[in-house]
């Protein structure tokens, strides 16, 4: 993936040379070991900041909403599918864009990297095709990529960006053999009790920082419902209640719209795994309106309109 | 404040279980791939294999959702509409292994929490009914900054008792008159020169590895409207999501929202912990937001720890070098840089 990271500097240095762009969104390396930084380049000389590797995991279309510049942007199969619903969701504008589109080979989940080095602080990582290096106080392990996927990764069917204006290297091919829904096969056949068990568990860990609510870019709604005061519709301490509704609403909002990206997941600060709410909403689009969100301009999204064909059973 | 002692691992675990009966006890338990503040009850089990909680421990003096007041709400009952404290609990707590820089971050706290001008009742009394028992850091974080903003990873300042990891014994200092009455209290050798000299260098070694360090000078110089104004904020703050991760995590932070929360006929005045990251934190009644973009938000986070506090109590920056947020912010935003870019 490494080798990206020449093209995407060579590319942003000439778009920005010659006006085409205002602006270039991508990732810089950051300062602790698998942390990458999204970073806005307004001058040519600094594109030598931009990078690609495997820890480049936060959604970027997160920063494009309602900005007004041309902008220059890198994106991999889910951030491209963000961007097609920004633009659909009218918080951007395509011809505002000039989109570098990177065949994705997944990007790494950096706790399992961090379980593998017993949960010891990294100084330093590289990587090199399929492997990996990770260097810590006395230690020094090389790990291959494919065992340390992040969990959507793993399961992702789109890995090539959807839409672009550049691709800068061959497509990937796709990996349509896994059942991204297993997981959520697997609890649906619980009783409503297990369910409910299951998720108070998922999030008894949360402290309402909001992190994932707030790396996702399709939660960009000017006032989110729980910050909401006149009404307050949510309790703001740490209720499980308040906890738990906060959850099931913010994933209600994304149905038809996540492209389960794995960004709010990546952010939170106590690792809880909150997309397990989103997943079961995908899956039901999938599998009630053939919806997967965000692969064309050419269609309205899933709740914009309505086909005969929709499934309608529980109308009566 | 008396004399150190020496005791095995075991035994010294086991002195902590059998003051659960006179405290609460409070340990770090490993729950998943990181560690948290519990209290120590039957099922627990104490980890001091560890390199700090991921939560801080503010939580255990000051939680972050606290009921403060509560009353009945129909006209029929005594006392409708007054709001009446609601009880609490001061008892005695325990804290073993708490880290030098989060007792450190106690005293960053309290000179907001407890001068002459504010006191925070609840605060303090919860506060001085803790006996806090550090655990000195041989092995720094690359992410942490102690030294450099606080005591360093054997830093006594804020404990009561101060134990080092000697391998397969602790050694126990004591710092205060409650840490020194606490530890005559416990059958244990006193420590030896020799484990004294281990003890010491222990301390040299650790502080080695620690390499951030600044001058606060720049800090207290610059005028605040200099650095309120400087041109970088707009770029320090660009990949910020306005989470909650660097201020709920830190240790140091402590600003509060008061809510009243009604179900059926009772209502509950909670005190929760706030962040200065949330639009929500500065929205006026009015529906102005004096702090409405992102980059005002994140300018105020930094100036509050690097500037205002600074001026306000003339003792350090509101930041004890933790590292949590430099750990876990999900975009990277690093505090030392920030601190540079200040004092530059
Ligand atoms: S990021 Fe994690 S802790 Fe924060 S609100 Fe979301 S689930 Fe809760
Ligand atoms: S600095 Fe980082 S942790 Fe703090 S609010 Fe911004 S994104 Fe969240
Ligand atoms: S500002 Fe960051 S490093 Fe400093 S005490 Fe708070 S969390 Fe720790
Ligand atoms: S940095 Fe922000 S949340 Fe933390 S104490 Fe200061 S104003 Fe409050």
């Amino acid at each position: 993936m490494i080798r990206y990271t020449e093209k995407i500097r060579e590319r942003a240095r000439e778009l920005l040379g010659q006006g085409k762009v205002d602006v270039f969104i991508g990732y810089k390396k950051g300062t602790v070991p698998l942390m990458n930084q999204p970073v806005m380049i307004k001058r040519a000389e600094d594109v030598d900041q931009l990078l690609w590797d495997s820890n480049c995991c936060l959604n970027l279309a997160n920063y494009l909403t309602k900005r007004t510049e041309k902008i220059g942007i890198v994106a991999n199969g889910c951030n491209s599918r963000n961007i097609v619903i920004h633009i659909l969701e009218n918080q951007i504008k395509r011809d505002q864009l000039y989109i570098l589109g990177i065949p994705c080979e997944g990007t790494i989940d950096h706790r399992a990297v961090l379980r593998a080095a017993d949960n010891q602080e990294l100084l330093g990582y590289s990587e090199d095709g399929k492997e990996f290096t990770i260097r810590g106080a006395g230690f020094e392990k090389t790990l291959k990529k494919e065992e340390f996927l992040r969990t959507n990764c793993k399961t992702c069917q789109h890995r090539n960006p959807v839409i672009y204006d550049e691709l800068l290297g061959d497509p990937v091919p796709e990996n349509t053999e896994v059942d991204p829904f297993s997981d959520v096969k697997g609890l649906e056949t619980q009783p409503p009790e297990k369910k409910w068990s299951f998720f108070q568990n998922l999030i008894s860990k949360c402290i309402r920082c909001y992190a994932c609510r707030n790396a996702c870019p399709l939660c960009y709604c000017p006032t989110c419902f729980v910050d909401e005061s006149k009404p307050q519709w949510v309790g703001k301490s740490i209720d499980p209640i308040d906890t738990m509704t906060f959850h099931i609403l913010r994933a209600y909002h994304c149905a038809g719209r996540c492209t389960d990206c794995g960004a709010c997941e990546r952010v939170c600060p106590v690792a809880i795994p909150m997309r397990q709410f989103t997943k079961k909403l995908n899956k039901d689009a999938k599998e009630l309106f053939d919806w997967e969100a965000g692969l064309t301009l050419e269609t309205r999204p899933l709740f914009d309109f309505y086909k005969t064909s929709d499934y309608n059973e529980f109308i009566y | 404040m008396g004399t150190s002692k020496v005791l095995k691992k075991d035994e010294w675990l086991k002195v902590i279980e059998d003051l659960r009966k006179g405290y609460k006890v409070f340990v770090p338990t490993k729950e998943g791939d990181f560690h948290f503040f519990r209290e120590y009850k039957d099922g627990i089990r104490p980890d001091l294999n560890f390199s700090n909680t991921r939560l801080s421990p503010k939580g255990l003096i000051y939680p972050q959702s606290e009921r403060m007041f509560e009353c009945p709400l129909s006209k029929d009952q005594e006392g409708a509409f007054i709001l009446k404290e609601s009880p609490k609990d001061f008892g005695p707590q325990l804290v073993v292994g708490i880290r030098p820089c989060d007792a450190y971050g106690f005293l960053i706290v309290k000179r907001n929490f407890d001068n002459p001008q504010y006191r925070d009742p609840w605060w303090v009394r919860r506060y001085e009914s803790t006996t806090f028992v550090g655990l000195g850091c041989n092995e720094p974080c690359p992410t942490c900054f102690c030294n450099a903003a606080a005591g360093g990873p054997f830093g006594e300042e804020g404990l009561d008792l101060l134990m080092w990891d000697l391998g397969d014994e602790y050694l126990i200092k004591p710092i205060t008159e409650k840490g020194s009455n606490l530890l005559a209290k416990v059958e244990g050798k006193e420590a030896q020169d020799g484990e004294i000299k281990e003890a010491e260098s222990l301390k040299k070694e650790s502080q080695k590895k620690m390499d951030f360090s600044f001058d606060i000078t720049p800090l207290k110089n610059k005028a605040q409207l200099e650095l309120f104004n400087e041109p970088y904020w707009e770029d320090v703050a660009f990949s910020c999501i306005n989470c909650g991760t660097c201020t709920y995590l830190c240790p140091t932070c402590w600003c509060f929202d008061i809510q009243d929360e009604v179900y059926k006929n009772h209502c509950d005045r909670i005190r929760n912990w706030d962040s200065c990251m949330f639009p929500l934190f500065t929205l006026h009644g009015s529906g102005h937001n004096p702090r409405e973009k992102k980059f005002q938000r994140v300018r105020q986070r930094f100036m509050h720890k690097l500037k205002y506090y600074v001026d306000k109590y003339g003792n350090g920056i509101q930041c004890s070098g933790c590292g949590r947020c430099v750990r876990y912010c999900p975009v990277n935003i690093d505090i030392r840089n920030v601190i540079g870019l200040m004092c530059g």
